[in-house]
């Protein structure tokens, strides 16, 4: 808008300006932060929703998952339970801002969302507390590993549809398969309609069992016996009463996560086997139409391992030590007395050379995998290797500047 | 505490990105290489594991990418089929494909079913295929506590049945430290830490799997002993390094820098170390593996990571 009519006067071509995550945050209502696992993903989530609380003076929320304790802490989470917390303006103070909006977190708690989902969508009190106390319910709720999927993508239409947030931006629960949760809304609406699963009832309501069925049910009940069979068909006959606003609901989901206004940031490291992984993902976005708004490339090799003229340095370091260290010892002796050992000095270039080869390999490995990456989103940004972890705002501050572009 | 490589059965688990994969690879090397017959088995299958060795994709049915070294992933139908044919002797599951299908989503639905059949086919091979070991690339740290814990699962929802006969055995193979055990794998870093923690605790009070060790790997190396440091913060001061540019021809800021963010990450990474070592019980041995500055995965890596796993197992 401003920085298009500022283009078009200075008469340049009037290109519309480069996508930058600012942008990218100031434009949609909901960011997924998603990809492998030990990227930093709460923690770029964390800093892409701060950022955009201190300079939008938008109304933000991070729906975080698993946060490490510390992230927590600072981002005013108990650890307990779904509520939204804001982030008090002290945290900020400490940090040395005043954020023009607001940040909210929330955790995810799997348990408590499901009950919450059956609270809501069962048809009477009868039906609702015999479905929290069935043994198959507690079981799914609590441990089943599809259902954290599911779930999260529920909070955030719940929390969405609500509308007490300008942008929400939602941290994914670490999958076996990244693309999991995408799939989620739609897989459950498949389990509910499926032919099986009326296979897999009528007898054990109606007792009618034909030839086609037959032979399942005799293994079943042998291998299961039939008591947990019992157990398993109480449990769907229940959650039939369910069964259209449960599927109503995961296709809303479904159209949510497709929307314009939701967008996908992919996290990754440069390292081979996760950033495969991202690239995959990311590819599936586009090949589902969904909008892939960004690649953040985290723990970065500083650039300054990768240059030639380093490498040489630290050659002629490592190949003249000793030479070297008769040299510096006066200069290093009258700078700190009584260090001015020649062979300890020796032992230092060598030492100093070989990290910085030794580094020189990974950062140059990470260069290689950078320029193969086969996806190019609207936002690809690069946060160089923290020396200290990121565990209250002004580190997470330090990390936003850098995506922010 | 029985010693990791005298264990049949080794589950290997870590949150990802620490390298759990690399682990389990090189611990199935090092055992193959010390003359054991050793099965690796991947169960969070992302068909990664072959690589590591070199080798054609496995299946199944394992095959032999090393000598005495056999490779294989898991694959719950086929293990459901093998189940019912071999264990329940029931063979008709080939020829009718809607009751396969009915078991995937009874599997799906039914928590511990598709864990079981996983658990099952390991605790089988160890039983009955004369392994001298078996190690698992399993689930990460937050999914495989329900896999380990899948047997009493299961006998707290099935009361009777076939499947109940089974789970009493291998719940008493899963609970025999001299023959199970779990290998958890970190980093040194706050949140790699903090879960294997949290699992080891989970690990005692959920399951009845010992944790036979935990592998910190990626450990950056000491760069400098004592007063070194001071000799490297006076090399990197205006007067000596200016001095040090001349000598060698060229910046030498780079690479003292290089030194310090060497420094600065492996004294960070050294707190997580001790909060490790407080949090964990001491019976259970700590596996050091050094960062590897290597240029990619692949055979030769698990050829170096197993090597330092042998001499920190004193071997």
């Amino acid at each position: 808008m401003a920085a298009r009519s500022a283009g078009g006067r200075k008469g340049d071509g009037a290109q519309a300006p480069k996508p930058t995550m600012d942008s990218l945050l100031a434009t949609k209502e909901i960011v997924v932060a998603c990809g492998p696992g030990g990227v930093g993903k709460t923690t770029t989530a964390a800093a892409a929703a701060l950022m955009a609380a201190v300079n939008h003076g938008s109304k933000v929320l991070v729906l975080t998952v698993d946060p490490a304790k510390r992230l927590a802490d600072a981002l005013g989470l108990d650890g307990i339970g779904n509520t939204e917390h804001r982030v008090p303006d002290s945290a900020f103070a400490s940090a040395g801002v005043k954020p023009r909006g607001e940040l909210w977190a929330a955790m995810l708690d799997t348990k408590e969302s499901w009950d919450s989902l059956i609270r809501q969508h069962a048809p009477d009190e009868q039906t609702r507390d015999e479905i929290l106390a069935n043994p198959l319910y507690q079981n799914i709720a609590g441990r089943f590993i599809q259902s954290h999927d599911y779930i999260a993508m529920e909070r955030l239409y719940e929390i969405h549809s609500a509308g007490e947030y300008d942008l929400i931006v939602v941290d994914t629960p670490p999958t076996r398969n990244a693309l999991d949760f995408l799939d989620a809304p739609e897989r459950l609406a498949d389990f509910f309609s499926s032919r099986l699963l009326r296979w897999l009832i009528v007898p054990y309501r109606s007792k009618l069992i034909n030839v086609a069925t037959k032979p399942f049910y005799q293994i079943s009940d042998r291998i299961l016996g039939t008591e947990f069979m019992g157990d398993i068909s109480e449990f769907f006959i229940l959650f039939q009463t369910m069964y259209d606003g449960f599927v109503e609901r995961s296709k809303a989901v479904g159209r949510l996560l497709s929307d314009r206004r939701t967008t996908f940031v992919v996290v990754s490291t440069l390292e081979a086997t996760p950033l495969r992984e991202a690239e995959f993902f990311a590819e599936q976005l586009t090949d589902r139409k969904l909008h892939l708004g960004a690649i953040v490339l985290n723990k970065v090799l500083p650039d300054y391992l990768q240059g030639r003229a380093g490498a040489k340095v630290a050659e002629v370091m490592k190949d003249r030590a000793e030479e070297l260290a008769g040299e510096l010892a006066p200069a290093i002796g009258s700078a700190a007395p009584g260090l001015g050992d020649p062979a300890q000095i020796a032992r230092v270039l060598t030492e100093v050379a070989d990290s910085y080869l030794n580094f020189q390999v990974v950062a140059l490995r990470e260069m290689e995998e950078r320029a193969s990456l086969g996806v190019v989103p609207d936002v690809l940004a690069t946060v160089p290797f923290f020396d200290t972890d990121i565990y209250d705002l002004g580190g997470l501050l330090r990390l936003g500047e850098q995506i922010w572009g | 505490m029985t010693p990791l490589l005298d264990r049949k059965l080794v589950f290997v688990t870590g949150k990802g990105g620490t390298g759990k994969t690399t682990v389990a690879s090189a611990l199935a090397l090092l055992a193959a290489s010390r003359g054991k017959r050793v099965l690796i088995c991947e169960v969070d299958a992302k068909g990664e594991l072959a690589g590591y060795y070199e080798a054609p994709p496995t299946g199944f049915k394992e095959k032999e990418v090393q000598p005495g070294l056999f490779a294989m992933t898991m694959d719950t139908e086929s293990s459901m089929r093998e189940y019912l044919k071999l264990q329940l002797h029931i063979p008709v599951v080939g020829r009718i494909g809607p009751v396969a299908k009915a078991f995937d989503f009874l599997a799906a639905a039914a928590p511990g079913v598709r864990e079981i059949l996983t658990v099952g086919k390991l605790c089988w091979e160890v039983r009955d295929n004369g392994w001298d070991m078996v190690v698992v690339d399993s689930p990460a740290t937050g999914h495989i506590v329900g896999q380990l814990a899948a047997p009493q699962a299961v006998n707290g929802l099935v009361r009777v049945g076939l499947i109940r006969n089974q789970t009493d055995w291998m719940l008493d193979m899963l609970s025999d430290p001299a023959i199970t055990g779990l290998l958890a794998v970190c980093t040194p870093e706050e949140m790699p830490v903090t879960e294997t923690i949290e699992l080891a605790a989970r690990v005692r009070e959920e399951t009845t799997v010992q944790l036979a060790g935990v592998v910190v790997n990626r450990v950056l190396p000491e760069l400098f002993g004592r007063n070194e440091e001071e000799v490297f913060d006076a090399l990197a001061g205006p007067g000596p390094l200016e001095e040090l540019d001349g000598l060698v021809g060229g910046d030498a800021a780079p690479v003292l820098e290089a030194a310090r963010l060497a420094v600065t990450m492996r004294r960070t990474r050294s707190t997580h170390l001790e909060r490790l070592r407080e949090g964990i019980d001491p019976q259970v041995p700590l596996l050091y593996l050094p960062y590897l500055f290597a240029k990619s995965h692949g055979l030769r890596t698990t050829r170096q990571v197993a090597g330092s796993l042998g001499e920190e197992l004193g071997l």
